[in-house]
């Protein structure tokens, strides 16, 4: 497949999503993870991961530093495989069809589950490039459309304001909230499904963190998103459901609320109530 | 107290000081001897007039420019021969540049310092530059046109100045005719005739090829008379002219203007006047092709060949090393294979690099430049085109040997590159390749620069292999000129390092040879300088751009 092709597949697909959202039921899983097993080399990190992630909500994975939260989140757009010596057993399934099936187009499927990492990473390039890099993979080049993308993706990740008199200024003299919104611009630019955000704040001082929370909550709006977090009230503030994982285990799931007011497992108790992670 | 000092510290910061200095001070005193002995050379030194006597002699005047000076103490001196007396501690000699190899057979001399009578400077010292013999020493007596005298006594010099400016115009356009125009009819029936032989080995050769041809060459021979005519006459008219003076024998002896490059008088210089006249020796040198086995005239040729080596090296090295790289570190699974390779690289640049020169003339000339002969030159045999050494074995000798730093520096530039800006690049769906050349590469472009300055360094440098694989003392034909194909890869060129050694110890005349060399490697280290320079500015240049992430 082209990149020409995948990226219309893609927007026809949003396309369809966006305006039939109503016609679906809000509690579709978007993407489903089937008996997951992820080892890294003989060690294995994830042990027979089974959950569901419902379309345009928040899911976070909280849980000690180890347990496989970021590994887990990895898996969804297959970031794992640049690892040497991994080996994934199980299917993670995105609108039903097996991202790890052996026709899956790797690249394409990264259009479609965008990510943020915990550390900004922006390229040593323009703001403006940073936002079109995705796009100019895809080979688009028409400037009318790189710049009303550069717009749109700078206001939907709320930075349009602070930078729009300076795109062509490296990116690298941003700030580092501005930097990681700039990130999120980045990966929003090529219209994802699913935006995948690994401690996306965990670097950033308080009133940057606040930043990016309220981002969250606008962009759930659009996309499925997936957090990994270290702090339990950010999960707690951002996200409709909440994982908590263990020891590469997936220990419970269900709604943020329920989780944390009424948890079902003791270690998840324990846990949420700091006595131990 | 002692113990106190030393576990102070200060004894290892004066260690560490000391050393830095002592490599600073080394540095500093290359640069400052290299400079003072090679550019005192073009100063005019004054010429003097020694009234000399020695025992059992009748006196004698020597003129020349008095060079340098030697103090023996008399017991050395009387080991040697010279007979001392008592009263005297040491015997002081002076090396006179007395020129006039024509008449004496040699240009410089010893004389005892003892033995001089008097000494003075006349403004009417002459010096003659010529193309020929060296220096001429004298004073002006006439100027001839045709044999018949013109000019005699105060306003000979004036006349000689003009007609000496007028018979360098015409040796300017003698020069240019022969080399550009007569070469370049010479290059093109060359050309033809080896086209003639491979239609004729094609079993293409017919009367209609031989029609054409014979038209051809006609063309050629007519532009050829026509040149041919020109040039007679200028060459008569540069003969026209000559000059005759008188030597410090008392010999008048004639010297023809067609012969002169200049005459100058530094005795009766101004200061101002050497300056310029400092300034015009010192263009001189960079701008002229040698003569006289080396030891005159400029270094143009070996500049040209130096810098045009080393740019095709780097066009070579510089994607070669980086593609190597770049599969070393990016592609390679990392094991035990790769890391043997690793380890071969760095030990490729230990290699003497008299060891590639043999390699260079065993593979790159006899085997893959016979066998370019053979396949596609079959018309110049028996002579070889490319099975001999040339500039561009000479360039891909050094590619080779300056490989590995590119290949070391250019992976070390890949390695620090963050983890997280490859991902940040893969995650929005670019593949592997496309990262590569989109973030990658360019981030690593500085450490590729670093790879090549190194390299450049090693390889303007280098002699030993050169002398194998295709530098020459004296090239007739720069590598590139204004025949087509303009870039002559298969040309012989000169090189500045092979020049100093050249005139350093291969010359016939040493003395004249000596501030040569050390001018030559002043030039040698400007040279490397200056394109290192640019390389570095270039990288940081693209540093400046690429600023990798700073948290």
């Amino acid at each position: 497949m082209t990149a020409q092709q995948t990226r219309s597949h893609s927007i026809d697909m949003s396309s369809v999503l966006r305006g039939q959202g109503q016609a679906q039921s809000p509690n579709e899983p978007c993407i489903k993870v089937e008996n997951l097993n992820l080892f890294y080399g003989k060690k294995q990190a994830l042990h027979g991961v089974n959950m569901e992630m419902y379309r345009k909500k928040v899911t976070a994975y909280i849980g000690p530093s180890g347990c496989g939260k970021s590994t887990l989140l990895r898996c969804i757009n297959r970031m794992n495989d640049l690892v040497d010596n991994v080996t994934i057993e199980g299917k993670i399934l995105l609108d039903d069809e097996n991202i790890y099936d052996k026709s899956v187009n790797v690249a394409a499927l990264r259009r479609r589950v965008g990510m943020v990492f915990q550390k900004p990473n922006p390229f040593p390039k323009s703001i403006f490039e940073n936002v079109t890099y995705g796009l100019r993979i895809q080979g688009v080049n028409d400037k009318r459309v790189l710049e009303e993308t550069v717009e749109n993706s700078l206001r939907g990740a709320a930075l349009w304001d602070e930078v729009k008199d300076r795109l062509n200024d490296n990116a690298l003299g941003l700030s580092g909230g501005q930097q990681q919104r700039l990130v999120i611009a980045r990966a929003i630019a090529i219209e994802p499904e699913v935006l995948l955000l690994d401690e996306p704040a965990s670097a950033l001082d308080p009133i940057s963190t606040l930043k990016i929370e309220e981002l969250i909550n606008e962009l759930k709006e659009k996309y499925t998103i997936v957090i990994v977090t270290h702090n339990m009230q950010q999960a707690a503030r951002v996200s409709d459901y909440t994982a908590f994982m263990y020891m590469g285990e997936l220990i419970e799931i269900g709604t943020t609320s329920e989780l944390f007011t009424n948890p079902k497992k003791k270690q998840t108790e324990d846990y949420i109530t700091g006595r131990y992670g | 107290m002692m113990k106190l000092w030393f576990k102070s510290g200060s004894p290892w910061i004066w260690l560490n000081a000391a050393a830095v200095s002592t490599c600073l001070i080394m540095v500093i005193a290359v640069l400052v001897l290299v400079f003072v002995r090679g550019m005192g050379h073009f100063w005019p030194a004054q010429v003097t007039q020694f009234s000399y006597q020695e025992e059992g002699k009748p006196l004698r005047i020597i003129i020349g420019e008095k060079v340098d000076t030697s103090i023996t103490p008399a017991i050395m001196a009387k080991s040697t021969g010279h007979k001392m007396a008592d009263n005297e501690d040491t015997l002081v000699q002076y090396l006179v540049k007395t020129g006039n190899r024509d008449v004496t057979g040699t240009d410089f001399r010893w004389i005892e310092a003892r033995n001089v009578k008097e000494q003075s400077d006349p403004d009417t010292m002459m010096v003659v530059e010529r193309r020929e013999w060296g220096n001429f020493y004298g004073q002006l007596l006439e100027v001839k046109e045709n044999g018949k005298t013109i000019a005699t006594g105060e306003q000979a010099m004036s006349e000689l100045q003009t007609r000496i400016a007028a018979a360098l115009v015409v040796f300017e356009k003698i020069t240019q005719l022969e080399k550009k125009e007569i070469g370049a009819i010479n290059y093109g029936l060359e050309r033809l005739r080896l086209k003639q032989k491979k239609l004729q080995l094609e079993n293409r050769w017919n009367s209609d090829t031989e029609k054409e041809f014979a038209a051809e060459k006609a063309d050629y021979d007519a532009q050829y008379q026509s040149h041919q005519a020109e040039l007679g006459s200028l060459y008569k008219e540069i003969r026209r002219d000559s000059l005759v003076a008188k030597t410090d024998t008392g010999a008048s002896i004639t010297i023809p203007l067609a012969k002169i490059v200049k005459v100058y008088q530094p005795n009766a210089m101004s200061f101002f006047g050497k300056v310029g006249f400092y300034c015009h020796k010192i263009f001189e040198f960079l701008t002229d092709e040698p003569r006289e086995a080396n030891t005159e005239g400029g270094i143009f040729p070996a500049i040209f060949g130096t810098v045009m080596m080393v740019i095709i090296m780097s066009i070579i090295v510089t994607p070669f090393g980086v593609i190597a790289a770049v599969y070393l570190r990016e592609y390679a699974k990392q094991g035990f294979t790769t890391r043997l390779i690793r380890i071969a690289v760095n030990n490729l640049a230990g290699v003497p690099s008299i060891v590639y020169g043999v390699f260079g003339l065993g593979f790159f000339v006899y085997i893959l430049g016979g066998n370019i002969d053979a396949l596609f030159f079959p018309e110049a045999s028996p002579a070889p085109v490319y099975g001999t050494p040339g500039l561009l074995w000479a360039s891909i000798t050094l590619a080779l040997l300056t490989l590995p730093v590119v290949i070391v520096s250019t992976e070390e530039g890949l390695a620090r590159i963050p983890k997280a800006i490859r991902e940040g690049s893969l995650a929005l769906g670019a593949t592997k390749i496309e990262t590569l050349w989109r973030t990658v590469l360019p981030m690593a472009s500085p450490a590729m620069m670093t790879g090549l300055i190194l390299a450049v360094a090693r390889a303007a440098g280098e002699v030993a292999p050169l002398m194998l694989v295709g530098v020459v003392k004296l090239a007739p034909t720069l590598p590139l000129d204004g025949n087509f194909p303009f870039l002559h890869l298969d040309r012989k060129f000169m090189h500045l390092g092979f020049h100093i050694y050249d005139v350093g110890f291969q010359s016939p005349n040493v003395e004249a040879a000596r501030p040569l060399v050390y001018a030559t490697a002043l030039l040698l280290v400007i040279v490397i300088v200056v394109l290192n320079l640019t390389a570095i500015i270039i990288r940081n240049r693209l540093r400046e751009k690429y600023r990798a992430l700073e948290h």
